[in-house]
């Protein structure tokens, strides 16, 4: 199993270097710069402004002197948020992104084994079909079209949750963020868990533990749950990936100071600095949870693993 | 060098005696009879995430309107946007070339120290030091400060810009040139003071809140990028007796509608806009609290005149005539906004030019002359008029843009592919003269004519380079010569006309500034041009 983690960690140098390396290029052939504005700059303001950011040397230079900064941790300055640098920007967003993200996947993830499995084994009574049809709903319904309507049901008509904001990450200010970003998780969930655990009930050695005269709840949690999680666990993959990237809708629906709003306004601003430096984070945590995923299913399923 | 060329445009006569002044500054006041909140803390919308809040390295709006309330220059705005003192309690002037002006004893930074005019020479030449690399260094090139634009350059030392300190409390600027809207100027950011010991100590550190010194009736306590930006009162601040709020939160919510949302749900006490898509709704279900204003801005397209089909006046005279403006500003808009037949908007001070003739037509008439003009320049049923109509993206100047097309497609048979960039994108293609028409806006970066006669001047790589006329150059440099103001302002409606003979734009409307402003909030100040908001000014009024 350590091999097979090295190995990942291994692999995933590379990559990172290609990544680092096109989307830095790519930056630089996106039309505009950093500084380029509606009010045109005097030519001697601009070139002091590029001095003082480097961006008068060559691009291969700069590629050099960015990459070396970067291996020693350093993301360089901000080219928009002047009295920030890109470590501290990404340190402060991060655990908000974290945090929203990690309760929503928790949330989609528990909640909808719960209900996927209550369906399973309700199968084709009124229980099954209205938890299906309200997870139809859900993966029906993007997240900029149910964030609005939380906010107006439960922020202006009722008054119970603040309709943006975070402060501090405090209970009040994340339920509707979550709400908002795990429908179509929980959903997508139940729906996977229902048909594995359909599936599964069907199969032989389920028939074989229930001949035993095993009583129900065992062989659902002893038995079936297992071997149904394995296109749960699949699924945990995108899901992981949906949620991050998915995540500057809701960041700019309830203005949360999270990773996907920093990106997004950096792409907008040219902020080359803060594009690259999000970009390789997300980048990380891509690589880092697919090796996670991988190893979670080397774990539930045997044949992976030999 | 375009923006030399704005700076002349601001000349007056030289021989001008401009008499000392003396007024009284303003603070908070809060009529008799009001009650007020007991928790007076206001919560603003302010539209972006601020760049920085070092009054020398900003540019934008939203940057302004945090560092008005952080850092008190020479000069403030009362609430009708006129130029009152700040921390010079008066100055004075004989031939508006040497400003001198005498500094308030008691204006204090937030650390105790006394406000001295080495303050402002050390930020005046800050502004200017190549190694600040400010994006607004021009500015003080504007206003032909001795030697700024060779400390831009890189040329001369930033030591021999023209000011001096000539006692703790005595602040002297010396101009190349005679510019009688210099004090008018010192109201501006990028012209406020910063704390030297600090800025010094702590480099690109020195705006984080544990290291903020300021002058302001506030000071920096909690900044979170993309959350929130809050300000507690400034004990220290000169006037703090009169301030009545103690806290002060800026929010950076770009999207309209979750800054509409937090105010319906009674999270901030005035937004930075409104959607336009929920104006009339808002307008009926909250009377009240749907605020307008004035704003010293133009909404415009451009034409590409040096290249096909743009070339040709009268397609530019067409298709200008043909916008039906009262549909944009009034069915499509319907805040307020006004018709527009000029590039400078009718609010600006001292200007109240005559409506030009297509003006003053009806639209059915114009359509008519625009049907002619279109067939004598070759086009018609068998040889339509095409082209591309660029635009930033936004939904606002998309359902512009396709309600414009489709007047140009009835009136005229003309069909136009609408193209939408992103902003910086936008910015290239039109810099790059990549484009047949685009849309444009302009808002002026003071009270007067120039700021925006001065874009369609031929350097100015804003608008002007795709305009290039001689006729209207020298108007702007007949304007610097000008001996009265008279004279000067008829020069502008000069260029105006000159505007509306060549048609290289055709103006839409006139901004107005639409926010939702809590009925509770006093002091919000409705009639400022310039939009330039105190919160020092403000106060909360008990429910």
């Amino acid at each position: 199993m350590l091999k097979f983690i090295l190995k990942r960690i291994l692999e995933a140098i590379p990559t990172m270097l290609v990544l680092i390396t096109v989307s830095f290029f790519l930056m630089r052939f996106a039309p505009g710069s950093p500084f380029s504005s509606e009010k045109t700059l005097p030519p001697q303001v601009m070139a002091n402004i590029n001095a003082k950011y480097g961006l008068d040397k060559p691009v291969l230079e700069q590629y050099v002197t960015y990459l070396t900064n970067v291996i020693q941790g350093d993301l360089g300055p901000s080219f928009k948020y002047k009295d920030f640098t890109v470590n501290e920007l990404v340190a402060s967003a991060l655990p908000v992104s974290a945090k929203i993200g990690a309760f929503a996947f928790v949330f989609a993830l528990v909640f909808g084994v719960f209900v996927g499995t209550i369906a399973a084994l309700n199968q084709n009574t009124w229980l099954d079909y209205s938890i299906m049809s309200t997870a139809m709903i859900g993966v029906v319904l993007p997240s900029f079209v149910l964030a609005p309507a939380l906010i107006y049901l439960f922020s202006i008509d009722l008054g119970w949750f603040p309709a943006g904001g975070w402060l501090d990450g405090s209970l009040k200010y994340m339920v509707l963020p979550v709400l908002g970003m795990s429908m179509l998780y929980v959903a997508t969930f139940a729906r996977i868990t229902r048909g594995s655990m359909i599936e599964t009930m069907n199969s032989n050695f389920i028939r074989t533990a229930r001949s035993k005269g095993l009583s129900f709840p065992y062989i659902v949690m002893k038995h079936a749950l297992k071997p149904a999680m394995l296109p749960v666990v699949s699924y945990m993959g995108p899901a992981f990936v949906g949620i991050i990237t998915g995540s500057v809708v809701i960041e700019t629906i309830f203005g949360l100071p999270g990773i996907g709003k920093l990106f997004v306004n950096a792409a907008f601003n040219r902020d080359y600095s803060l594009v690259m430096g999000v970009t390789i984070l997300i980048g990380f945590l891509f690589i880092l949870f697919n090796a996670v995923v991988d190893i979670l299913l080397a774990y539930v399923d045997p044949k992976i693993r030999y | 060098m375009l923006k030399n060329k704005i700076t002349q445009s601001l000349l007056l006569s030289a021989g001008l005696a401009f008499a000392a002044t003396s007024l009284t500054a303003t603070a908070a006041e809060v009529p008799a009879g009001v009650k007020l909140a007991k928790i007076q803390e206001l919560v603003r919308g302010n539209g972006t995430e601020v760049a920085s809040l070092d009054p020398q390295k900003t540019q934008g709006v939203p940057e302004s309107h945090v560092i008005r309330d952080l850092l008190e220059g020479l000069v403030n705005q009362d609430a009708n946007g006129v130029t009152i003192p700040g921390v010079a309690e008066r100055w004075e002037t004989t031939d508006n070339k040497v400003f001198t002006f005498y500094l308030r004893k008691d204006a204090k930074w937030s650390n105790g120290d006394a406000v001295t005019a080495d303050d402002f020479v050390y930020s005046f030449q800050r502004a200017v030091d190549p190694a600040t690399a400010s994006p607004y260094a021009w500015y003080l090139d504007m206003t032909t400060m001795v030697n700024a634009s060779d400390i831009i350059g890189g040329k001369k030392d930033k030591s021999t810009l023209g000011v001096r300190a000539i006692d703790a409390n005595t602040f002297e600027v010396t101009l190349d040139s005679p510019v009688p809207y210099f004090v008018k100027m010192m109201g501006h950011t990028t012209v406020k003071p910063v704390h030297k010991a600090t800025v010094e100590k702590f480099g690109d550190k020195w705006t984080k809140p544990e290291n903020f010194v300021g002058n302001g009736a506030f000071v920096v306590k909690n900044w979170v990028v993309n959350e929130r930006l809050e300000l507690v009162r400034n004990e220290q601040y000169w006037d703090n007796a009169k301030t009545v709020l103690n806290k002060v939160t800026f929010l950076p919510i770009e999207n309209q509608v979750a800054d509409m949302n937090r105010f319906l749900s009674g999270e901030i006490d005035f937004t930075y806009e409104i959607p336009n898509e929920h104006f009339r709704r808002l307008q009926k279900e909250y009377p009240e609290s749907v605020s307008i204003k004035g704003d010293l801005c133009t909404y415009y397209y451009n034409f590409n005149t040096h290249k096909p089909p743009f070339d040709d006046v009268r397609v530019r005279k067409a298709i200008s005539y043909s916008i039906d403006r009262n549909i944009i500003a009034n069915a499509i808009l319907g805040q307020g906004q006004k018709p527009a037949y000029f590039l400078t908007p009718e609010i600006v001070a001292g200007f109240n030019p005559e409506t030009p003739a297509y003006g003053k037509l009806t639209q059915k008439e114009r359509n008519e002359k625009a049907k002619e003009l279109l067939a004598e320049a070759g086009y018609n049923k068998s040889n339509p008029l095409e082209f591309n109509l660029l635009y930033n993206t936004s939904e606002n100047h998309k359902k512009i843009a396709v309600a414009i097309a489709s007047m140009w497609k009835k009136n005229l048979g003309v069909s136009v592919t609408l193209e939408n960039q992103e902003w910086k994108t936008y910015i290239e293609s039109k810099n790059q003269g990549d484009f047949e028409a685009s849309r444009a806006g302009w808002c002026g970066d003071y009270n007067e004519a120039s700021t925006f006669t001065s874009l369609m001047e031929g350097n100015n790589t804003t608008g002007g380079i795709h305009y290039k006329s001689a006729e209207y150059d020298k108007l702007t440099k007949d304007a610097v010569k000008a001996t009265s103001e008279e004279k000067r302002t008829e020069l502008y409606y000069a260029q105006e006309a000159l505007l509306t003979k060549d048609m290289p734009i055709a103006p839409i409307y006139q901004y107005v500034k639409a926010r939702l402003v809590s009925p509770y909030l006093g002091g919000y100040a409705i009639n400022n041009a310039e939009d330039k908001l105190y919160s020092k000014d403000m106060y909360i009024i008990a429910e």
